[in-house]
């Protein structure tokens, strides 16, 4: 009986200390909390302000006319439709808008599919070797693309792929394939190994690995693959204005022809320009959720 | 009928051996069991009768076949993995009839069986849920479901047990025995947990350092191991190892010197042994408190379980542990004096492997299954 109340009174008497205590250390640190909480959202609020201002500034001249784009900048103005009237008449955003279609969605598919079977392997049949082999492919990044230019025009030109949506594929899958491995073979090594052995002894072939368990498991990881591999190629330039001129040009294509051939005109620039982000805009905004979760998918489990 | 072979297994991984030719015979419906510290290779073992890892030399035959370069589907086992390696994405029954899918089973039929399948492991009222909705010992059976459906000659399970709390282990444990006895396969089941090695074998394998040190039933295991580690390592708590020195050896048996200067003989043979520093392996349970016995030292720890107490005593460097009767008045700082059991006792040469027994122990040919046999009562 003794040591029970014994054991029972310094338990008791340390609750009361530590709920007072923490009490005390309460009260004082509220308000600072509450201020430190008021300035990171101001200073959150700030930076996507800053972040995402030359976009809205982009839109907002889209609908300015000409004169009032050049004039001093003002956020008061009719907005006017005239300066999309015009960039629809110069070119056919319809036309550029497919070929960035065809080519972003046909690059990723492309990709993927070259991309699973390679970080399958390197997942789950490392070699010593397969650490080197990754960085390898990343550091291929690392080369300007201007580089490359000469050769890769040269071999188009001979075998007849300037100016083709498939030219513009194969490049495009070229140029987004080390990252589509790199961030496959992560989500694909986060799969417990157990559960492809565990298929295996099941009976199931590789392939069938793949379809079954595989594929449907780092199904979000895939996603969010595929939509930074679209968006990347989508918002690409570089190599389209360099291999295309007109059949299979896409719509940083057609953003660019607004900005050379006559002199600078502001209005009509945004306005083509609002006209191509659009559809990638909203595709991102859509899929959102999917990225977020897949790019942290491996880091908060 | 399911029986299994191992010849001269090795495998090395790049330049490290982790298997170093291992021999093994595995009979018809029994169940078997590979323990060993971590490390020892029982899971590499495991994964090569499994066929998800290759020998690097030796004969695997299942069934007097060899099976080395056969797939690991068509060797006709099943495989518990410790994860359970449910498939997320996939309700228990697609869980469990997956393997039937592969293999062309028309839809009614993977119904039918797997329907079985749970009910022999109470499954069916979870059938429709997926692994995420089910308690760990629910995955747990529903991973060896997944085993049942595919009617395998052998089981294998790897550590199946080591992710569940400890009340529903020892329930696991006992339902995995029935189980055996239901389906009358052949299994082979790796552990750590030399209780869980003891409880359910009909023989233990016991390895170390890719090694196997001994094979037998639990109890000749227990009664008599081949060297200590297997002593230290079969029985709970472990075995105690005291120095000691040779006095005389004979075949009838051994005198050697105890710490406190006193001098027994144990009876073990001892023809042709010359080393005279030797180790005196006594079980806790085997120690019994005597004010007359030749041990002394100082009580350390108590450790009081209720119906058994473990006094923990230091004798000069080694602390020995004393399975006492659950009452004892003893407190910490209390000298003992206490005995041990002759014919318990084992004795181990320089390199640690035991001096035979004059006399082998009644049970150490028992059987898991004699258990239940009436002829067993008769004859012991």
């Amino acid at each position: 009986m003794t040591t029970l109340k014994t054991k029972v009174l310094p338990a008791d008497g340390h609750l009361a200390a530590t709920s007072s205590g923490a009490r005390a250390r309460h009260t004082p640190l509220m308000p600072s909390a509450g201020m430190r909480r008021v300035w990171l959202t101001l200073l959150g609020w700030g930076i996507a302000l800053i972040i995402f201002f030359p976009i809205l500034w982009m839109v907002l001249t889209g609908f300015k006319t000409e004169a009032e784009a050049i004039a001093d900048p003002s956020l008061i103005f009719t907005p006017t439709l005239e300066s999309y009237v015009a960039v629809q008449a110069r070119a056919d955003y319809f036309k550029f808008a497919m070929n960035s279609v065809v080519v972003a969605f046909g690059s990723t598919l492309l990709a993927l599919l070259i991309a699973i079977p390679a970080a399958y392997a390197m997942a789950f049949l490392p070699t010593r070797r397969t650490k080197a082999t990754l960085l390898w492919m990343l550091s291929t990044k690392m080369l300007p693309p201007v580089g490359v230019l000469v050769p890769i025009y040269l071999i188009f030109r001979d075998l007849g792929l300037l100016d083709t949506r498939s030219g513009l594929i194969i490049v495009y899958t070229l140029m987004n394939l080390p990252i589509v491995v790199w961030m496959l073979y992560t989500f694909f090594k986060d799969l417990p190994r157990d559960i492809l052995e565990a298929g295996r002894m099941d009976g199931a072939s590789t392939f069938q690995e793949v379809v079954y368990l595989l594929l449907p498991l780092t199904l979000p990881g895939i996603a969010s693959t595929g939509l930074l591999s679209v968006i990347l190629s989508w918002n690409e330039a570089f190599w389209s204005l360099n291999l295309t001129s007109s059949n299979a040009a896409p719509l940083t294509a057609y953003i660019a022809s607004f900005s050379s051939p006559e002199g600078l005109f502001w209005a009509k620039l945004s306005a083509a320009s609002t006209m191509a982000i659009a559809p990638i805009l909203i595709f991102g905004w859509l899929t959102q959720k999917q990225m977020v979760r897949g790019l942290t998918f491996g880091a908060v489990k | 009928m399911a029986t299994l072979q191992l010849h001269d297994i090795v495998k090395r991984f790049d330049d490290t051996e982790v298997i170093k030719g291992v021999d093994l015979e595995v009979n018809d419906r029994e169940f078997v069991v590979f323990v060993g510290p971590s490390g020892c290779g029982k899971s590499t073992l495991l994964r090569m009768i499994a066929g998800l890892e290759s020998a690097t030399s030796g004969d695997i035959l299942i069934d007097g076949v060899r099976m080395n370069e056969v797939g690991p589907a068509e060797r006709g086992l099943a495989m518990v993995f410790q994860s359970y390696a449910l498939y997320p994405h996939m309700t228990v029954e697609d869980n469990m009839g997956f393997s039937l899918k592969l293999a062309g089973v028309p839809k009614e039929e993977r119904r039918r069986k797997v329907r079985e399948a749970a009910s022999i492991l109470q499954l069916e009222p979870l059938l429709e849920r997926k692994p995420k909705a089910l308690s760990g010992g629910q995955r747990q059976r529903v991973a060896i479901g997944r085993a049942i459906v595919r009617n395998p000659s052998i089981f294998l399970f790897d550590e199946p047990l080591s992710n569940l709390d400890a009340a529903l282990r020892v329930q696991m444990r006992i339902e995995l025995a029935r189980l055996h006895e239901e389906l009358d396969a052949t299994m082979i089941y790796v552990t750590h947990d030399q209780i869980e090695a003891m409880t359910m074998a009909d023989k233990i394998v016991v390895l170390q350092g890719g090694v196997v040190e001994q094979v037998g039933s639990p109890m000749e295991l227990y009664h008599h191991p081949r060297n200590r580690f297997v002593a230290g390592f079969i029985g709970s708590p472990k075995m105690n190892f005291l120095e000691v020195e040779r006095v005389s050896a004979a075949a009838t048996g051994v005198e050697v010197r105890l710490p406190g200067g006193d001098t027994c003989t144990v009876p073990v043979d001892g023809s042709g042994l010359d080393d005279d520093a030797l180790t005196l392996g006594i079980r806790p349970e085997h120690l019994q408190l005597d004010p007359q016995g030749p041990l002394t030292g100082r009580i350390e720890v108590i450790e009081r379980l209720g119906g058994v107490t473990s006094l923990y005593v230091r004798m000069q460097d080694t602390l020995v542990t004393v399975s006492a009767d659950g009452n004892v008045d003893s407190r910490v700082g209390d000298s003992l004096r206490f005995g041990f059991e002759r014919d318990c006792a084992h004795l181990f040469d320089g390199e640690g492997l035991a001096l035979p027994s004059l006399a082998r122990h009644p049970l150490a040919g028992l059987n898991r299954q004699d258990n239940r046999a009436p002829a067993a009562a008769g004859r012991l």
